[in-house]
């Protein structure tokens, strides 16, 4: 691809993957741009994970182009340490903090730092650091739980502070999947609200069932189905769809 | 302990338990001589040479525990070839001996060592040169581990080999390197080994002041070790081998290179490992092929597992313990029983202790700790938080 010709900051072109024969993609194609929120819905097995899997380093897909940031970098080539330090932050399905780290030491680990091995066995604390700590604490609602161990955090706890991690990482576009699986209602619009919070600087795509929760968001709408793009626009628009309703909302 | 934050990371270094620890070292490491040398044979404090030798060799087995335990405990790479490290250390002290030995030997070949005469070599095999010097050696006792080490690791960790492939193949290759030593061919003895050495830097080794000496060695390398584990594992790079150990894809994905990670904390404790090796050697007076049996470096992994994994101190406590545990129970009429001992106590501890001793008595303060918190605040903390619908 010629590198010019997207302005997206995400573009995915045609990518398909398979797993022993089964097609988790089958050339899916979408684009994002800059300072967008993006609610990416779909049935199980669609390929929403998948289609993280290929973003973030994880998977490498048997054909097709992504690439990141207007065309900058082919991420089909990096792998998962290279895209990360891109800009690209992923929270995973189910929340994987660090259970044996207090929930300091968690953001501490993600904040944006030098991750080479010389300049963590030298590293001592710097104040912006802990500021910029101490700001995310209290943007994710963890201020009181700063000296707790992540394991003794609530289910909704651990994804705010999976959420604070991901932000500590000052990435340029986040990957949420399945934010609010096993919330509360409250705990759910809470999370709305924060991801709306982190969209006014960042690039969010959220992979999500609860369609509660993507009205919430009020943003954009994929439906991916069988490894493809099903629909796209506002979350009427896709609800409104024949074909969605029949795969995925059910009647 | 004060807890105000101070630029200099020595209270970060040495908290409570370390201080502890290297106190109660440091006074074994004076105690033990002083009885041996100063107190008369006949008192009740008198230690005999032979248990100074034997709680020299105690402390080398400490050091190769916390070695272990550095990359088991803190890094979660379980290797069941740590003892290959702890033998080549040995091996390299063991020709740095054994060219000691000079005309002193049964051929009274100044150059060659006995089995090399023996095998009617007329040259000294190249590998065998500089090995005259101590320092020389000494630098090998760091250099042949840590690059090996360093090359093994580098293929397996880039090729994410991880788990159990990877105790799989350090088990491959202490095996491979122990059929190996055991040819005569490969020049480093064969089954024999070398033994029957004669001085260290121009001391007798068999001297009581020898011994004393190298007991003391001892205890300053595992301290030194000791120390270095914990500026490792306290720093924010201690952190990050806890965050591979419990979530590595999840680290991977925050940006780390986790197998520069691994790399380098296995290649540290393969050092510390030939360390060990090197100062065992010159205590007990030989090293064989043996050495590189993978039953030992299960053994060693068994110690740590004992003494608490994840806690330095408790690596140490298990490479002493289970030790003396073994020399008490295989002079006795127990010597049969005791594979069934060891097993057993394996079994034993991985299901009703898994944290070990020290771990077990660690978790047990901070909960106490956490409760009398928990009461002085007047809240309970965890459970008091609502926990998300199901």
């Amino acid at each position: 691809m010629d590198k010019a010709t997207t302005t997206a900051l995400l573009y995915l072109d045609g990518i398909s993957v398979s797993f022993d024969g089964f097609r988790a993609l089958n050339a899916l194609s979408f684009l994002i741009e800059p300072g967008e929120m993006r609610a990416v819905i779909g049935p199980n097995g669609a390929g929403k994970t998948t289609m993280m899997d290929v973003v973030t380093g994880k998977t490498r897909p048997n054909s097709g182009d992504v690439y990141f940031e207007q065309g900058a970098y082919d991420l089909s080539k990096l792998d998962e340490t290279e895209i990360a330090a891109l800009g690209i932050g992923r929270k995973f399905q189910k929340p994987t903090v660090f259970e044996m780290h207090t929930v300091e030491d968690n953001l501490l680990l993600a904040v944006k730092d030098d991750r080479r091995v010389r300049s963590t066995l030298w590293w001592s604390s710097s104040l912006s650091q802990t500021r910029r700590i101490d700001d995310i604490l209290n943007i994710v609602r963890l201020m009181p739980y700063r000296d707790r161990m992540a394991s003794s955090l609530s289910h909704g706890q651990k994804q705010w502070l999976e959420i604070g991690m991901l932000l500590a990482q000052d990435p340029k576009l986040l990957l949420v999947d399945e934010p609010v699986a096993g919330m509360t209602d409250a705990e759910t619009m809470q999370t709305a609200e924060l991801l709306k919070d982190i969209n006014r600087e960042r690039t969010v795509i959220v992979v999500e069932h609860d369609m509660a929760f993507v009205r919430e968001l009020g943003v954009k709408v994929t439906c991916l189905h069988e490894g493809a793009v099903l629909a796209e626009g506002s979350i009427d628009q896709v609800s409104a769809n024949e074909r969605v309703v029949e795969v995925y909302l059910g009647r | 302990m004060v807890s105000t934050a101070q630029p200099f990371p020595l209270p970060r270094l040495i908290d409570r338990g370390a201080a502890i620890f290297l106190a109660v070292l440091g006074a074994f490491a004076i105690a033990v001589p002083v009885c041996n040398l100063l107190v008369p044979v006949g008192s009740a404090l008198h230690i005999s040479t032979y248990l100074v030798a034997l709680f020299g060799k105690y402390i080398c087995y400490a050091l190769l525990a916390l070695s272990i335990d550095l990359i088991w405990g803190y890094a979660g790479i379980l290797s069941l070839g740590h003892g290959a490290f702890f033998a080549l250390g040995g091996y390299a002290m063991g020709m740095y001996l054994m060219r000691q030995i000079g005309t002193r030997g049964v051929y009274a070949n100044p150059i060659l060592p006995d089995f090399m005469v023996f095998l009617n070599w007329h040259e000294l095999p190249w590998f065998w040169y500089g090995f005259n010097h101590f320092i020389y050696a000494a630098l090998m006792v760091l250099l042949v581990p840590g690059v090996l080490a360093f090359v093994f690791g580098w293929f397996a960790f880039r090729s994410r080999v991880s788990g159990v492939y990877l105790s799989i193949i350090t088990q491959a290759m202490t095996y491979a390197l122990m059929l190996g030593f055991f040819r005569n061919n490969f020049g480093f003895g064969g089954n024999n080994g070398l033994t029957d050495f004669k001085d260290i830097l121009g001391f007798s080794v068999q001297a009581e002041g020898t011994r004393n000496a190298l007991l003391v060695i001892s205890c300053a390398a595992l301290a030194l070790g000791f120390l270095i584990c914990r500026a490792i594992v306290t720093s924010k790079f201690g952190k990050v081998l806890i965050a591979i150990r419990d979530a590595e894809s999840r680290t991977r994905f925050l940006g780390y290179r986790v197998e520069a990670y691994k790399l380098f904390v296995f290649t540290v404790s393969a050092c510390m490992a030939g360390v060990a090796g090197a100062l065992y050697v010159p205590q007990v007076g030989i090293i064989n092929p043996g050495e590189f049996a993978p039953a030992n470096s299960i053994e060693a992994v068994i110690w740590v597992a004992v003494g608490g994994r994840g806690t330095l101190t408790g690596a140490v406590l298990g490479g002493v313990a289970v030790n003396y545990a073994k020399t008490l129970f295989t002079s006795g009429m127990l010597a049969p029983y005791w594979l069934f001992m060891l097993g057993g106590l394996f079994v034993a501890v991985t299901l009703l202790m898994p944290r070990g001793i020290v771990g077990t008595l660690k978790a047990g303060f901070e909960r106490r700790a956490e409760r009398a918190l928990a009461a002085e605040e007047g809240v309970d903390a965890p459970d008091a938080t609502p926990r998300a619908a199901e």
